[in-house]
């Protein structure tokens, strides 16, 4: 082949350069983040990793090990029916961040392109979807939710649904107000100016601009998502059981705590604790990396 | 005027649980006709509901049936949807204001101290208050509470409903046990019926606590930090007519709006509460009407708890207006 | 009366702690107006703060005294400041809307102040309030008590805060920068109103300005800061007559006043003479009968009402008005970024009016219009570096990539003076002049014969200013370009500009030729502009 087709050597591009260079800084300044990146990866671990990681099946019982305490064999011990609680804990971090990313990406998705149409070129657009927006917020959100599950039937994917309906809003305003403050701002009108479409100004100058407070409400979400599909699953819908879910082994485990078996609820409430509380140190953690004027 | 406003907003509210009665997975006169239904009782509820007209038609019917107050009968308990929930309702709302009392009690002093001393150890504890807050599932709060004051030291008594059995209740004036047992004059089913009420709306307060802390302080810091504060240290005024009458009256207003969205939150969570601790309340009764498939009662129950929340949602509207002269001119 | 010894005060920040003022020395006497005048940054504004103890979270006085009638400043105790600030010492502040409580009655906040220095009671406070808001001239004081700021004009809030300020007869005033944000004729009435009272009250005062001319009308005695320090001292002629730090010098140079030509802004050791350019008499632009109307919540607004003038080939043309004056307006609908109402904008024959805004990002006029924006901070995309923001107009509409665009950008760079090493920077990491310049460098990119400069240069700094103006000057000879300049500063606009259009309520009051409308102006308003504009004393007659 010729010399053409070969592309001279070229150093790392600044900007990635610099993004590296700048998550490191912030990294460094910021132990929480730090350790909300931590145990962001440890619930990862888990979630890709479940099953392989569980000395125990999770649905297998076993009446002669009913409601054990926690022991050097069953760290969590075992509920009513001998189950072995770590085992059931460490499994359903897949389910319960599945529906919660599911769910959360559902609305990013849906949320931003209305929101960020609206905000844009608003008109009718604007108001049919406010409308839209504040009939939905009418409603107290998880109420809301649970009507939804009802009426379309008790199943997993149709709480992803209803978690993405109820969080659509967020996105939904969040954008369309980022949008809109950015819709006259100098740098946009100086990009119409350079001869770029509406669509090209929209997508590449004003979206990126409002993704960092994007990136914010994301995190918080999932958090908040996962609250919700736990919420729903312990006043029974969505998740049935023997299915191991943590919302449910909360509810299970709740009838056996004025009996003083406490490990049965205890623990899968602590992890789902534990995967809310990352996200929302995440959230705060990506507010300063994504924003550019921290960087130096 | 204001009114005038939430009327769309509660048009919307009824199309939308309309459509989601419409939405009911299989043939919803099956549904309503119950387990035992034949081919023609299941034809006679069809056309009973009205499901044999055109959809503008039935959303009529349905909107005709609401102003009637008529929401449908509950399957499981065979009774009039809506007298369930007015019998309950004072149930959920004397836990709902307790705990909304308790959590604006201690939150927003406890924001506006942290904004007012920035690094100290108020603040510290409003931070880690804030972000341990949100994260809290309110079912799993309810459980730990229960496991430690009631299983552990037993200083509350079992977590079942609003009143020990082996007190009376009151009489009903109010529907809050509260407040009917104090126009009682009934000392001893007062104190009863608080020691009830403590852990369920200390579990929800500690829930709306978070986000109404976390406002206040981000509030207060920005006031703080407007020109017109320095402007009144300048002038000399003293740094508490400082606070108060400049800045705190300031930051009131984001703090007001975020309370539209804590009451949706609190709401929602209600319904968790109310089964942990067994509290005999709308929330509790939807989720037994869920378990059992009671499909009217779970309507009813969404549509109450809607038109609960516009109304709340007019108040804050109403609260905000007095704060801020600014609303109310631009749509003049 | 006020005596300020070394005065050093620093600021906690990211990055350790940050020296805001270094050893900062002056009096204020009985009765005199001092002059604080240094640019942005220099320390001239924390200097007042400090002494009134008003510093934010963060900032703390390192060293140093500052007396006042025998108080220590530095050392009296909070409670003792309380009563000192407002009663003793007063302040005023820029941007006067936000320097009032938003939900509070203006009179009322009047009144907490007579309150609080035991100057009226619950029973006399609204009468009292009442007085000192008619002793800043403020007409129909007894209803305007009952306002809100946002009710208010922003002349009638700085007076407002004029009279939060007057109300207890401090002895010293300190004004802070009290006419930024505020038009003109407003910004010479509020001095007027304060110099008046002042005089009659016979109080000291400190003004603290970036604008040396405004300093010089009314100070007795200036002094000049720069980085936190104090560079000269002395009374306003001499300081403009014969600065003795460079700094001064080029400061005084810097400012814009009537007969200066664009080349003596620059310091005298970097002047070269202004180069040749040709203006013909063929119109680029025709501009005719422009109205602009907006639906407004109580009925349409006239934004513009039948606007009609021309651009020559090679000519620079001024727009200025005060605020509202349409003049953004115009330029808007001129760069086809706004449809008109009604109306033609012909560009070389052709009439751009016809073309709807919306899809003249793909017309091929598009490349021929350009414009510089006001704010250099907001009109870059805070997420693309210097390099992206140029390559911009050279991707969309030269249709130039790789290479060949690579080095158009390091042409401009050069053309615009902004060093290569910067391309690759974001603009949070530049300053306020290189921003400048990354602007005109994009919007002279495709080459465009006609540029829109939306007061390019209201955000910087006078030195900066003065260099950016001598820029787009050699740019437009260079480049062959017209230029039309909206500014509301007609000594500024004189300096670039050979025609000059003023616009009020959305009309043309007057044009002509710069020369004659700034000599001989034949509107009433064109003479009050000219005549609110501050006039410093001229620099030494040989340059």
């Amino acid at each position: 082949m010729t010399d053409a087709t070969i592309p001279a050597p070229k150093p790392a591009s600044p900007r990635r350069q610099g993004s590296f260079d700048h998550i490191v800084y912030v990294l460094k300044d910021n132990p929480v983040t730090m350790l909300a990146f931590a145990m962001f990866a440890v619930l990862i671990f888990a979630a890709v990793l479940g099953p392989a990681l569980a000395p125990y099946d999770p649905l297998a019982t076993d009446a002669a090990i009913a409601l054990q305490p926690p022991s050097a064999a069953h760290w969590f011990g075992t509920d009513n029916l001998g189950r072995d609680v770590f085992s059931r804990t460490i499994v359903a971090t897949r389910l319960d961040l599945l529906i919660s990313v599911a769910a959360v990406a559902i609305s990013f998705v849906v949320g931003s392109a209305l929101g960020a149409a609206a905000g844009y070129w608003g008109g009718w657009l604007d108001v049919a979807l406010s409308r839209v927006l504040d009939t939905i917020m009418a409603f107290p959100l998880f109420v809301l939710a649970m009507g939804i599950v009802a009426a379309l039937g008790n199943t997993i994917e149709n709480i992803v649904y209803a978690t993405a309906i109820i969080n659509v809003p967020f996105y939904a305003r969040l954008v369309r107000a980022e949008v809109n403050i950015r819709r006259e701002a100098g740098f946009a009108l100086a990009a119409r100016l350079a001869g770029n479409s509406d669509i090209r100004v929209l997508a590449l100058h004003i979206f990126p601009n409002a993704l960092p407070p994007m990136m914010v409400q994301v995190s918080l979400n999932l958090g908040w998502a996962i609250l919700n599909a736990a919420g729903l699953s312990f006043i029974g819908l969505g998740v049935r059981p023997p299915t191991a879910e943590w919302g449910i082994m909360v509810a299970e485990g709740a009838n056996f705590i004025v009996s003083g078996e406490w490990w049965l609820a205890i623990f899968p409430g602590l992890c789902l604790m534990f995967a809310v509380f990352t996200f929302n140190l995440l959230g705060d953690g990506l507010r300063d990396m994504v924003d550019p004027r921290r960087r130096t | 005027m204001r009114l005038a406003q939430a009327i769309p907003v509660v048009l919307g509210v009824v199309l939308v649980s309309f459509l989601l009665t419409r939405a009911l997975p299989g043939d919803p006169a099956a549904y309503f006709a119950g387990d035992a239904a034949t081919p023609e009782s299941i034809a006679a509820t069809r056309a009973k509901l009205g499901l044999d007209k055109s959809m503008p038609e039935q959303f009529l019917r349905y909107c005709g049936d609401l102003l009637r107050g008529d929401l449908g009968q509950s399957l499981s308990t065979g009774q009039p949807v809506l007298d369930e929930l007015t019998r309950r309702l004072p149930a959920s709302l004397e836990l709902t204001l307790t705990a909304l009392l308790i959590s604006c009690g201690i939150a927003v002093p406890l924001g506006v101290l942290a904004a007012t001393r920035p690094g100290s150890w108020v603040d510290h504890l409003c931070r880690v208050l804030v972000t341990a807050g949100v994260s809290l599932p309110t079912f799993f709060t309810g459980v730990v509470l229960i496991y430690v004051f009631y299983y552990l030291t037993g200083w509350a008594p079992s977590p079942l409903g609003r009143l020990d059995f082996i007190y009376i209740e009151p009489p009903t004036v109010t529907g809050f046990l509260l407040i009917d047992a104090a126009l009682d004059g009934d000392g001893e089913t007062w104190a009863a019926a608080l020691r009830q009420l403590i852990l369920p709306a200390l579990t929800l307060a500690l829930f709306t606590m978070a986000p109404i802390a976390r406002m206040t302080r981000a509030a207060m810091l920005s006031a703080l930090s407007s020109d017109f504060i320095r402007t009144a240290r300048a002038a000399g005024l003293t740094s508490r007519k400082v606070l108060f009458a400049y800045a705190f009256r300031n930051a009131l207003l984001p703090v007001v709006t975020t309370l539209g969205m804590v009451f949706s939150f609190t709401l929602g969570a209600n319904v968790l509460v109310e089964k942990v601790f067994a509290w005999p309340g709308i929330g509790s009764f939807a989720v037994e009407a869920l378990v059992a498939s009671d499909y009217a009662a779970v309507q009813g129950f969404v549509l109450c708890m809607a038109l609960l929340f516009v109304a709340l949602n007019l108040v804050i509207d109403m609260a905000y207006s007095l704060i801020d002269p600014r609303i109310g001119f631009d749509s003049k | 009366m006020l005596s300020i010894k070394d005065l050093a005060v620093a600021f906690r920040t990211r990055r350790g702690e940050v020296d805001a003022v270094r050893g900062v020395s002056f009096d204020v006497a009985e009765g005199e107006v001092l002059g604080i005048v240094g640019e942005s940054g220099s320390g001239k504004s924390v200097t007042s703060y400090a002494l009134m103890r008003i510093l934010d979270a963060g900032g703390r006085i390192k060293a140093g005294e500052a007396t006042y009638g025998g108080v220590d400043l530095r050392r009296a105790s909070e409670r003792d400041m309380q009563g000192i600030r407002g009663r003793e010492i007063s302040m005023i502040f820029q941007n006067p809307r936000a320097a009032l409580n938003p939900i509070r009655k203006v009179g009322r906040q009047i009144e907490d102040v007579l309150r609080r220095h035991a100057r009226a009671d619950r029973q006399n406070g609204r009468a009292e309030a009442i007085r000192a808001m008619e002793a800043v001239r403020i007409n129909d004081a007894a209803a305007r008590y009952d306002a809100y700021p946002f009710e208010l004009s922003g002349g009638m809030c700085q007076r407002i805060v004029c009279a939060i300020a007057l109300a207890c007869d401090p002895r010293l005033l300190v004004m802070d920068e009290p006419t930024t944000g505020l038009d003109i004729t407003t910004q010479k009435a509020v001095m007027e109103l304060v110099t008046d009272l002042i005089r009659a009250r016979a109080m000291s005062a400190i003004l603290i300005t970036h604008d040396l001319g405004l300093a010089a009308q009314y100070c007795d005695r200036l002094v000049v800061m720069k980085d936190g320090e104090i560079v000269e001292a002395g009374d306003p002629g001499a300081l403009f007559s014969r600065p003795a730090h460079a700094y001064t010098r080029k400061l005084v140079d810097a400012t814009p006043r009537a007969g200066a030509s664009i080349r003596s802004l620059l310091p005298a050791e970097v002047r070269t003479p202004e180069p040749p350019r040709r203006i013909t008499d063929e119109a680029l632009l025709e501009v005719r009968d422009l109205v602009k109307t907006f639906a407004g919540k109580s009925g349409p607004v006239h934004a513009v009402r039948g606007v009609s003038f021309d651009v020559k080939k090679g000519q620079s043309v001024g727009l200025v008005g005060e605020s509202g004056c349409g003049k953004s307006t115009t330029s808007s609908m001129v760069v086809r970024l706004l449809d008109p109402t009604s109306g033609e904008i012909r560009f070389e024959g052709t009439d751009l009016a016809q073309r709807p805004a919306a899809g003249f990002a793909r017309d091929p006029m598009r490349s021929r219009i350009q414009m510089v924006f006001q704010d250099a901070t907001d009109s870059l995309n805070p997420r693309h570096t210097s390099r992206q923001t140029i390559a911009e107009p050279l991707r969309a509409m030269a249709g130039l990539r790789g290479r060949a665009q690579g080095q158009r950008i390091e042409e401009l760079a050069d053309l615009v003076g902004l060093p290569r090493t910067l391309l690759d920077r974001f603009p949070h990491q530049l300053s306020g002049g290189q921003k400048a310049r990354v602007g005109i460098a994009r919007a002279i990119a495709v080459n465009p014969s006609f540029l829109i400069l939306d007061e390019p240069t209201a955000a910087l700094d006078v030195s900066i200013q003065a260099i950016v103006l001598n820029l787009l000057a050699d740019l437009r000879a260079r480049l062959n370009m017209s230029y039309l300049f909206v500014s509301h500063d007609l000594h500024v606009v004189r300096l670039l500009c050979d025609h000059v259009v003023v616009m009020k309520g959305g009309e043309i009051v007057e044009q002509g030729s710069a020369e004659q409308v700034m000599t001989a102006p034949a509107d009433p308003y064109t003479a009050e502009l000219l005549s609110a504009a501050p006039k410093p004393p001229a620099p030494r007659a040989a340059a």
